[in-house]
């Protein structure tokens, strides 16, 4: 059974001008120590999808569809108080900036035994020394002597595993790092990125990696989900969506990854840009945009079949399907 | 132009406002009773030969043994208290409204010239509007009408105070004006029709005034809304304490003052219409100043 | 840390001298102390005399400094209107001004701070919107009518509480307190609570404000993503961070207080330093007037010094310089 099971997710956010659906029928599924990427343009609806799955859709955000399923139990109808015991403990949660993430009135060791505390019994003196050892995990230098400095003490990077640490004390199963490096300096994101692969993969922990950074997925993820306009484009191992896109959108968006391996004469570039919520196409969201759309594209919505060893929400993969 | 006015995003968030409805409501009844109050008042409270010292102390109407001459009742003169009311908020909004718009000359003066030329003047005029900023305004007009008061002769202040009030309460105002303005104009110095100004030798005078001017309003409007109502509370204030207009000319804060002597005797009604009526039109204006900071404000849209 | 105090007083003194110039201006050119001194009848050599004794005739920076020397010395002349020393006056006052303001202030603080935070959370409850309705109708009453209108329901209605005066006191040597004897305490509610219902409202609203910009941070949804209960979340982490822009705030309000305080002196009849600036303004009393002026720029200075040192305590960021965490 899958840890995380996400099947037809639909977000909406009630607005002055009508419903908007920002997320229209997602499906994912994360096995056990599994790295899932998951990938899209900004907009496409990544950092919702976590948003929902942690039960912290800012208001009026509501998830009006769908089920998400963690261990097969049914989690997008638990209520916050009920959620509550869940977030830390089965589902942690990496943001984006460090910078802000960290409460700048509460030292870091605080931050730390008060997580612990919350889902462990814990005595003072163990959180501490636990919160230690945690720091020493993540790199920190002379954790000892720093577990009580303030988040203003460090450098970016630094306050990045912190909060990789904090995400992770209470040893949930899945952890959702919503595009954990896109704060910090180019130099440091390959150090973070290699120490959350390190972590997770020790404490065998499942990750939903969010980013938009194709080359950061190539590295970590064992699978990918490409998202385009709300819904899942494609969704498939690592390897096969790099080297043999299905999606025509996948396929764009590995053309216009620049490669050290391969030469390349020019970089190749989608025309035209993603549907605003407000003007979504019918049919398949991506047609006006897509080199091989034809009739049925206009029309009908695909839904994920299986191409290869991936799945692709394309009607260039369904004519049997359809003829039947 | 109203067309354009009434199809504005402005309009169409007042219209959504009940409370911004409420007020402007208010606030134009409180006008148009107050402006036309020798025309409106049931009667003239200055007028000597028509007060009887029988009518002294009626209650309002609604009261058992209350006159229905009288709706709010009468003072210890027979004046009526309605009609005091209506002359008494003419004096308050005159002295608000004047007081604010001496307040903005001033400060949107010194803000634009502190803005716009920089270096010196501008840490100069700085300084100066912080130290005031970091007293009370109450404090600084009842000091300037302290000195005034004792610069003046008797006589000659007396017939003054009106004058004087507004100068004090305006002084005690100016500073939050310069301090905005200050900013938007640094915002504006920079933009390009102001480069382009300069470039075809445009005078410095006639870029803040006519150039940037119109540009850094916006704000300028809500500050002085909110500040009408300050200005007629500090009017009252100082009335009240007696620092204020005299009981020959009374402004509301006259009446409170005089009125509260009755308070203990049981003429409550003296003292706390005149209360009322400034309350609601100081609430009105807050409101509608509220209403408005939040409608100019972009951000919250 | 001693650093910054002294820098923080070094800052401070331009704003008095300016203060102290203002006041000698006002001591000075404004009306005519020699006339208030010698009354009517006097000869030209007495009147000289004066002059001389005074300094009256040495020049104008030379006047100043010893303005501002006698005033560091506690010595602010003769009031015109009582013939006595303003100092000796002031300092007979402070104590129940300062009485006042200290408990007008822990009144706003107390109660203000509770419903900021409550409003802050149940932002939409319809008892938040209640409570923030009636702070507007709050900010929009003027004190003086809130005073009279209390006197009225609590004094002449209900017969609860006196409705002027300070009631019984204790002598503490330079000090008089009213906060020992049943009827002090009693005199002191009518007036502390319509000085605090402004602070009060401006309290609630600011917490309120603070609070929901805090509860939108990244910190918190960090917080509530690690299953941080809401009870900790709410007092603990979003408190706390509310509290540094408050700080100021509610310091700077002490000050204000002191200056509100002359209205509601005048309604409770509270013998403070209010009730005697009053007076003295309504009689040209300059002596009194410009020693208020420096006392209040005094008062203000130190609570200036007195908040920067609690945002020390709160807040880290200013308590430990960035420390090489590379």
């Amino acid at each position: 059974m899958a840890l995380l099971d996400v099947v037809d997710l639909v977000v909406e956010f009630p607005t002055r001008r009508g419903v908007l659906r920002a997320l229209d029928g997602v499906s994912l599924a994360i096995e056990p120590g599994e790295v899932l990427g998951v990938v899209g343009e900004s907009g496409a609806g990544k950092s919702l999808t976590g948003a929902a799955i942690i039960g912290l859709l800012e208001p009026p955000g509501r998830v009006a569809g769908g089920q998400i399923l963690l261990n097969g139990e049914r989690i997008d109808t638990k209520t916050q108080e009920q959620m509550r015991p869940l977030r830390g403990k089965q589902i942690g949660a990496i943001f984006q900036d460090p910078l802000t993430t960290l409460n700048p009135l509460y030292s870091i060791g605080r931050q730390l035994v008060e997580t612990m505390q919350t889902h462990m019994k814990l005595s003072d003196r163990d959180a501490r020394a636990r919160a230690i050892k945690w720091l020493e995990e993540v790199g920190i230098p002379a954790a000892a002597q720093r577990i009580d400095a303030y988040p203003h003490q460090f450098s970016g990077g630094m306050r990045q595993r912190v909060v990789i640490a904090l995400a992770l004390c209470a040893e949930p199963k899945l952890v959702i790092a919503d595009e954990p490096t896109t704060a910090l300096d180019v130099s440091i994101q390959a150090q973070i990125i290699t120490l959350l692969k390190r972590i997770t993969r020790e404490h065998g922990t499942s990750v939903m990696l969010i980013t938009h950074d194709m080359g950061v997925i190539a590295e970590t993820a064992d699978r990918v989900a490409v998202m385009y306009a709300g819904r899942v484009a494609e969704i498939g191992p690592v390897a096969e969506v790099v080297k043999h896109p299905a999606h025509p959108y996948t396929e764009g968006l590995m053309g216009s990854i620049p490669s050290l391996t391969h030469r390349v004469d020019r970089l190749r570039q989608i025309d035209g840009s993603m549907p605003r919520l407000t003007a979504i196409p019918t049919g398949c969201a991506f047609n006006p945009r897509c080199d091989k759309v034809f009739d049925r594209c206009r029309r009908h919505r695909p839904g994920l079949v299986p191409s290869g060893k991936t799945q692709a929400a394309c009607w260039l993969y369904a004519t049997e399907a359809a003829n039947g | 132009m109203l067309g354009r006015f009434l199809d504005s995003d402005v309009f169409y968030s007042f219209r959504r406002n009940p409370l911004a409805v409420g007020s402007a409501i208010i606030l134009v009844c409180v006008l148009i009773g107050s402006v036309f109050s020798p025309w409106l008042a049931p009667t003239n409270p200055f007028d000597l030969a028509s007060l009887n010292v029988m009518d002294s102390f009626n209650p309002p109407a609604f009261m058992p043994d209350g006159a229905r001459a009288n709706l709010l009742g009468t003072d210890e003169q027979g004046r009526d208290v309605l009609s005091s009311i209506m002359y008494g908020t003419r004096v308050s909004l005159f002295v608000g409204v004047l007081a604010v718009a001496f307040a903005i000359t001033l400060g949107v003066t010194v803000g634009l010239v502190a803005g716009y030329l920089g270096g010196f003047v501008e840490s100069m005029l700085m300084r100066i509007t912080d130290v005031q900023l970091s007293f009370p305004s109450i404090l600084i007009a009842l000091l300037v009408d302290g000195i005034a008061r004792a610069v003046l002769p008797r006589e000659l202040h007396n017939s003054l105070e009106l004058y004087v009030l507004i100068f004090a309460i305006g002084i005690s105002g100016w500073p939050q004006f310069a301090r905005t303005v200050r900013g938007s104009t640094m915002v504006e110095r920079n933009k390009e029709y102001v480069m382009a100004a300069r470039v075809i030798g445009i005078g410095s005078a006639r870029i803040m005034f006519s150039h940037i001017l119109p540009n850094v309003l916006g704000p300028v409007l809500v500050i002085a809304t909110l500040s009408l109502g300050q200005a007629i509370l500090a009017e009252a204030t100082l009335s009240f304490l007696g620092v204020g207009l005299p009981p020959t000319e009374p402004s509301l804060g006259t009446l409170i003052r005089i009125g509260q002597n009755f308070l203990l005797s049981g003429e409550w009604w003296v003292t706390i219409f005149p209360g009322i009526a400034l309350a609601l039109m100081v609430l009105a204006i807050n409101l509608l100043g509220d209403w408005l900071r939040d409608a100019l404000n972009p951000r919250l849209r | 840390m001693f650093a910054f105090i002294v820098s923080r007083l070094l800052q401070a003194i331009p704003v008095l001298l300016v203060v102290g110039f203002i006041s000698f201006g006002m001591f000075a050119f404004v009306g005519d102390p020699i006339l208030f001194m010698l009354g009517q009848d006097f000869t030209v050599e007495q009147k000289e005399a004066l002059i001389r004794q005074l300094g009256l005739d040495q020049p104008f920076l030379v006047q100043y400094g010893h303005y501002l020397w006698a005033a560091l010395h506690g010595n602010f002349g003769m009031s015109y209107r009582l013939a006595r020393p303003v100092s000796t006056l002031l300092l007979e006052r402070l104590p129940a001004t300062a009485e006042l303001a200290l408990s007008a202030a822990a009144f706003a603080m107390i109660v203000g701070m509770p419903l900021g935070v409550y409003t802050g959370i149940k932002r939409d409850a319809l008892s938040s919107r209640l409570i923030l309705m009636f702070s507007l109708v709050g900010v929009s009453l003027p004190p003086f009518l809130i005073g009279i209108l209390m006197i009225l329901i609590f004094a002449v209605l209900l017969g609860w509480l006196p409705s002027f005066g300070r009631g019984e006191v204790v002598n503490l040597g330079i000090w008089t307190t009213g906060f020992l004897t049943w009827s002090g305490i009693k005199a002191l509610v009518l007036p502390a609570i319509s000085l605090g219902l402004f602070p009060l409202t401006l309290n609630m609203r600011l917490v309120r404000a603070e609070m929901l910009e805090v509860l939108r941070s990244d910190y918190i949804k960090f917080a509530k993503a690690r299953g941080i209960s809401q009870r900790a979340i709410y007092f603990g982490h979003a408190l706390k961070n509310t509290l540094v822009p408050v700080i100021t705030i509610v310091g700077l309000q002490i000050g204000g207080l002191i200056a509100f305080a002359i209205v509601t002196e005048s309604v409770f009849q509270w013998p403070g330093m209010g009730l005697l600036l009053v007076q003295s303004i309504g009689t040209a009393d300059i002596p009194v007037m410009s020693a208020y002026l420096q006392l209040i720029a005094v008062l203000f200075v130190v609570i200036n010094l007195l908040v920067d040192l609690l945002y020390y305590a709160v807040d880290p960021r200013l308590r430990i310089g960035r420390g090489g965490g590379h």
